[in-house]
């Protein structure tokens, strides 16, 4: 057992440094704390992996505030002496969700670290943390299309009106004519008040 | 015809559809700074490090007491990037290495990070290890290679750490305190291989350290013992001489390292100044050859020969700042002074080899408010006809930061809105007769224009120039931004108190200062040397009486940082800014509490609770005596002991102490207490309804015809307390061992209402209490995911109410009088759900009547401000709500709560450094104001329930107008044709 150790720690720091280009979260005791190492990473900005973190002004948070680090160029970043337990990391990043991260730093291994996304309960094989989604701060206004003037109260209003306009008379004409003369002299007869006698002056023509 | 009426009935439709509500709570891009204004602040300076060498941008670069890290523009000084560092994260000092990166080290020497400089990116982090607390800082000399390598020496945490200034690499480290040693320089001389590090190990030891510099190996360690004593000051003149202070602080003592050696020589200072008396301290400046020694009232430049030969070059009156030694070109030193007298501020630049002649001598006119200079950082430049000038960044008593430049003040930032205390607001004054309201539109075509431009705008018609001017147009609308009262209480004076004790009044408008007033009566004097601000309240309000008053506030504060300081009181009037009067308090103050009663000229009157529990009543007239000792048996409050954990309800009684004869003092008499185990609890959050806030309603109508009534009392106190060994961060505690307890607590009786225990869950708790509900936001440790709760208190006694037929024959106990002495009857609904982000400050919308439905006001970690439904936080969802629930508006339960980024109110801006948030009341119903800040300010208007009470901003009156014209003209082009029509009916 003691005679596999050494080789073991060999191997591991082996393929830590092959595995050096791909994220890890790798921890190492200093002092009494452990070291969180992780990767933030978004799709589709800049160079695909990494994030320009100028426009992004990102940060990640431990713990509600304790701790507050920023991201480097390549989307790393750590959080140094971090006692053994089990702790939240929060990323602020404008225009993204991202979901906290419960991590379990162990005291039995060395400050292995264990992660797992709270919000959907995902657990994550290293800690290179998503945004779950973008975010969209304003209502984007619908492009103009005649439809949405049709759609509107007064193109409802409009279009009503050509109907009644032209598509009426057209009705009319397929009507019985005796039946129009005698519906349009009932009216006349009941004295309908129309328009003309409604305005001033029109009652004289 | 059929059609003509068709259209009369159809046009009150029409104009009932236009004014329907916009259906969007949310923004649409091209609305930001509409209503909302935002304003991005770094704090008081610390440090300051200029980049001009190079052509391009000249930058200086900041860190600054708020934690902030930021690179200004020298020209404008807007801020090219910034950033806020944790709250723990008090940045040490800061520098700019190899010419693109800033460094900083922060967290007592703990962490270090490099900034590239021109985009503020991070480049790399160091975490510097040590065992003992100690000051840190970067040592003198920054251009130390080894192997090529720029290296920068980091003191901190008792070791000295030579780190790589390229990927921030350890090179060595050397752990120099193995006792409790306070390292105060570590100094490379010139041309030397060797570093020295220099500290007191106690007050009468002296310690050097010699370091290689290549490798940090230590290579001699030797003490000096001076029997009489330092006082801790010490003094690098040059880089083998050193000034130390004895005990006594009135003798200077030389220590020199030639050659390895170490010699003390002490010397009088009296022997160098005549008439030396008193105490003398070194003022922390780095001076090439020369020392600045505060004395009293004055300061006094000696120079340090090489022989020791000591010489007064200069003494000036102390209210002075004096900057670091920029070295220049051709090997001297500049020293920059600068003196404030009156409203004049005098700015000196000296050459250390020729101190008689002034390398500039500047005054420059700068007002009363904003105090004096207290730090001064100078920069040189070449002018255009190659001589030498300078510009010095002065950092003055309010925080603000100047950069004064050939004479004149070339920008000032009014940084000290960084340090917010206490908000209040206060109405503008009314507009008078003959004051014209607004400028009218020039003429009926420029608005036309304006209207038709805003109408391509909805439609989306408009192209990129016609956008710019809508923006334009909009901005410019001075509606929001005029220094009178308007009709729907959209514009108010947000007045500031921060922590230099001075006060600032906003316009709501666009955030703009209207006045600013340094208190006289909170600045450094004789009879009070640590004067600190607390709060701010609205002390006179003028309503019905007192018309023709201005409205004031009143600032308290203390003398003093402790809660047994005495008290200062001062009476600022809103609208001019000046103060009224002030007054220095003989006792201290514990606590303020605002009474539901004004005087004849509206005053308030307050009551201070002193540290002994003694009520003093202001104003201090026979008017408001009268007014209180009628309301004095009805007077309560309580205190709350976090420490022990007590809460102490108290009463009042007519005398103050036996012996006193004081009418305005008042004695507390203990009514109740509650005591919690300190074993098991720990006070660690509490909260109360806001005083001002209104309720509409009692009762609440349910969907099936029953009615519940809210328990709506002032007197409401929500306590919420953890495991004491859960009190800590998330992360230091097990599921286990913590819990949080909840209680409404009646605070006239002390009797508690409800109690809640969560299980597994601890803080830190953020509550808001408003109506009959709580809302709080904590912990869940078991699910390792923040939940918030509601608890909403229905008074049962009058549930009987609901019968009307009780109600017709007067059996109903509606009118009985409310006693808060009385036993309530009260039953309590809650329920949890999961909320993703941690919180940083809590609130609730308040409007005028209360009417429109509440929306908490949630600040997240990420500085925004989320607004947040009451409907979602309501503890009748439940998972199938039935029909007539859902008519009523209940939401489906789920087991989070809702983040739509359309309802963060800040959209897509951070207030960095939120630290509160508050609303208030407009005049119109459906709207309220909410001012969030930090580092940063933040104003909106908000609408919790749209604005059913108005239009909306982008109603489109063209569009409206064109729409009447049109059915207009088709009524007569239908009324034509109809005649015509008959016409020829007729004539057949």
């Amino acid at each position: 057992m003691d005679a596999s150790r050494p080789i073991f720690a060999a191997l591991i720091a082996l393929l830590f440094f092959f595995s050096l280009p791909c994220a890890l979260s790798v921890s190492s005791a200093h002092g009494e704390g452990y070291a969180i190492t992780g990767r933030v990473k978004i799709e589709g900005l800049g160079k695909g992996f990494g994030i320009p973190g100028k426009t992004l002004n990102a940060k990640v948070i431990l713990n509600g505030g304790q701790q507050v680090t920023f991201l480097k160029a390549d989307g790393y970043f750590s959080f140094y002496d971090v006692s053994a337990g089990t702790h939240l990391i929060e990323v602020s990043a404008m225009g993204y969700f991202f979901s906290p991260v419960r991590v379990d730093v162990s005291a039995r291994n060395r400050g292995k670290v264990q992660a797992a996304l709270t919000e959907n309960r995902k657990g994550l094989s290293e800690l290179v943390l998503e945004p779950l989604r973008e975010e969209e701060y304003y209502d984007v206004r619908e492009p103009f299309s005649i439809m949405s003037l049709v759609k509107s109260p007064m193109g409802l209003m409009m279009g009503f009106m050509l109907i009644v306009m032209f598509v009426m008379p057209k009705l009319m004409e397929n009507m019985d004519p005796e039946e129009i003369r005698r519906a349009q002299e009932e009216m006349r007869s009941q004295g309908v008040p129309s328009l003309a006698n409604l305005l001033p002056g029109a009652g004289r023509s | 015809m059929e059609i003509r009426v068709l259209i009369l009935l159809l046009l009150p439709l029409l104009l009932i559809s236009l004014f329907a509500p916009n259906p969007t709570v949310a923004l649409y891009e091209d609305q930001v700074g509409l209503m909302d204004w935002h304003h991005k602040y770094i704090g008081k300076v610390k440090h300051a490090v200029f980049h001009t060498q190079k052509a391009g941008r000249k930058r200086v670069v900041v860190s600054t007491e708020e934690n902030v890290i930021a690179s200004l523009d020298l020209r404008r000084g807007d801020i090219f990037w910034r950033h806020v560092l944790g709250k723990n994260d008090v940045i040490d000092a800061i520098d700019i290495v190899m010419g693109k990166y800033v460094i900083s080290v922060s967290s007592k020497g703990s962490v270090l990070r490099a900034w590239n400089l021109p985009d503020g990116q991070m480049v790399w982090e160091s975490f510097l290890q040590g065992s003992t607390l100690s000051k840190s800082f970067f040592s003198a000399p920054l251009n130390i290679k080894i192997d090529k390598d720029n290296v920068v020496l980091v003191f901190g945490k008792g070791c000295i750490h030579a780190v790589s200034c390229i990927d921030g690499e350890i090179l060595w480290k050397n752990e120099l305190s193995s006792e409790s040693s306070d390292i105060q320089h570590v100094f490379q001389p010139l041309g030397s291989d060797l570093i020295y590090a220099v500290g007191f190990i106690t007050s009468s030891k002296l310690v050097i350290y010699q370091i290689n510099a290549k490798n940090g190996d230590l290579l001699k360690q030797s003490t000096v013992d001076f029997p009489s004593g330092f006082s801790g000051d010490l003094s690098l003149v040059s880089t083998d001489t050193l000034i130390a202070l004895d005990s006594t602080q009135s003798k200077l003592v030389k220590i020199s390292l030639v050659n390895g050696e170490t010699s003390l020589l002490p010397r009088d200072i009296a022997d160098l100044i005549d008439g030396f008396s008193g105490m003398a301290s070194l003022l922390p400046s780095k001076l090439t050859g020369m020392l600045a020694i505060k004395i009293n009232s004055y300061i006094v430049f000696v120079r340090v020969s090489a022989e020791y030969r000591l010489e007064v070059v200069e003494k000036i009156n102390y209210p002075a700042a004096v900057s670091n030694s920029l070295s220049l070109l051709e090997g001297n030193y500049a020293i920059g002074l600068v003196q404030c007298s009156g409203s004049k501020i005098h700015l000196t630049v000296k050459l250390d080899s020729d101190w008689n002649s002034d390398m500039i001598k500047e005054s420059i006119e700068l007002g009363h408010q904003r105090g004096i200079a207290e730090k001064v950082f100078i920069n040189d430049y070449i002018r255009t006809d190659r001589s030498p000038g300078f510009r010095a960044l002065i950092v003055m008593e309010d925080h603000s930061l100047l950069l004064l430049q050939q004479g004149e003040i070339v920008w000032s930032r009014e940084d000290g809105l960084a340090s917010i205390m206490d908000t209040t607001t206060s109405e503008l004054p009314v507009e008078k007769a003959g004051v014209s309201v607004s400028k009218v539109e020039h003429n009926l075509f420029e608005w036309l224009k304006g209207h038709i431009l805003k109408l391509k705008g909805t439609l989306m018609l408009a192209n990129s120039d016609d956008i710019v001017a809508i923006q334009e147009m909009r901005l410019k609308s001075s509606e929001k931004n005029k220094m009178t009262r308007d009709h729907n209480g959209f514009r108010k004076l947000l007045i500031v108190l921060t922590k230099a004790g001075k006060v600032y009044a906003l316009h709501s408008g666009d955030g703009r200062v209207v006045w600013s007033l340094l208190l006289p009566s909170f600045r450094m004097s004789n009879t009070c040397h640590h004067p600190t601000v607390l709060s701010i309240y609205q002390w006179q309000v003028p309503h019905h009486h007192a018309m023709d008053e201005n409205p004031s506030v009143l600032v308290v504060g203390w003398c003093g940082f402790s809660l047994d300081s005495p008290g200062i009181l001062s009476f600022v009037d809103s609208y001019t800014g000046k103060e009224l009067y002030s007054l220095s308090l003989t006792h201290s103050i514990a606590q303020v509490i605002p009474l539901p009663f004004t005087d004849s000229t509206e005053q308030r009157l307050h009551l201070l609770i002193d540290a002994d529990g003694l009520a003093h009543l202001y104003p201090r007239t026979d008017e408001a005596i009268k007014i209180f000792q009628r309301e004095l048996p009805n007077t309560h409050w309580y205190s709350i002991d976090g420490e022990k954990g007590i809460i102490r309800g108290y009463g009042l009684q007519y005398s103050c102490l036996p012996g006193i004869t004081d009418e305005y003092c008042f004695g507390a008499k203990e009514l109740w207490s509650i005591v919690f185990p300190s074993e098991s609890e720990k006070i660690i959050a509490a909260t109360t309804r806001k005083l001002n806030e209104i309720v509409h309603t009692q009762a609440k109508v349910l969907a099936d015809q029953d009615v519940m009534y809210k328990y709506i009392s002032q007197n409401l106190l929500f306590v919420a307390t953890v495991a004491p060994k859960a009190a800590g961060e998330i992360g230091s505690a097990n599921p286990e061992e913590s819990w949080l307890v909840a209680y409404l607590i009646d605070s006239i009786t002390g009797r508690i209402l409800h109690r809640v225990t969560h299980p597994a869950c601890q803080g830190p708790v953020h509550a808001v209490f408003s109506e009959n509900w709580v809302v709080y936001h904590y912990f869940n440790l078991r699910a390792h995911r923040y939940e918030m709760s509601v608890i909403e208190i229905y008074d049962q006694s009058r549930s009987d109410n609901k019968d009307v037929l009780k109600l017709m024959i007067g059996k109903h106990n509606l009118t009985s009088p409310v006693s808060a002495y009385s036993r309530p009857e009260v039953i309590v609904k809650s329920q949890s759900y999961f909320f993703t982000h941690s919180v940083k400050a809590i609130a609730v919308s308040l409007t005028a009547k209360g009417i429109t439905s509440k929306q908490l006001l949630i600040g997240t970690i990420g500085d925004q401000v989320l607004a947040l439904d009451k409907r979602y936080v309501d503890p009748r969802r439940s998972i199938n709500p039935t029909p007539s629930e859902k008519e009523e508006g209940i939401m489906p339960l789920t087991d989070s709560l809702p983040i739509i980024p359309q309802s963060y109110v800040t959209h897509s801006l951070q207030v960095e450094g939120l630290r509160g948030i508050l609303s208030v009341p407009a005049k119109l119903e459906s709207t309220s104001l909410l001012f969030a800040y930090g580092v940063d300010l933040f104003f909106t208007r908000i609408a919790p329930s749209r604005t059913y009470d108005s239009l909306t901003e982008d109603f489109s009156y063209a569009l409206l107008l064109i729409t009447i014209v049109v059915l207009v003209a088709s009524i007569f082009v239908t009324w034509v044709l109809s005649e015509k029509k008959e016409l020829r009916e007729k004539w057949r």
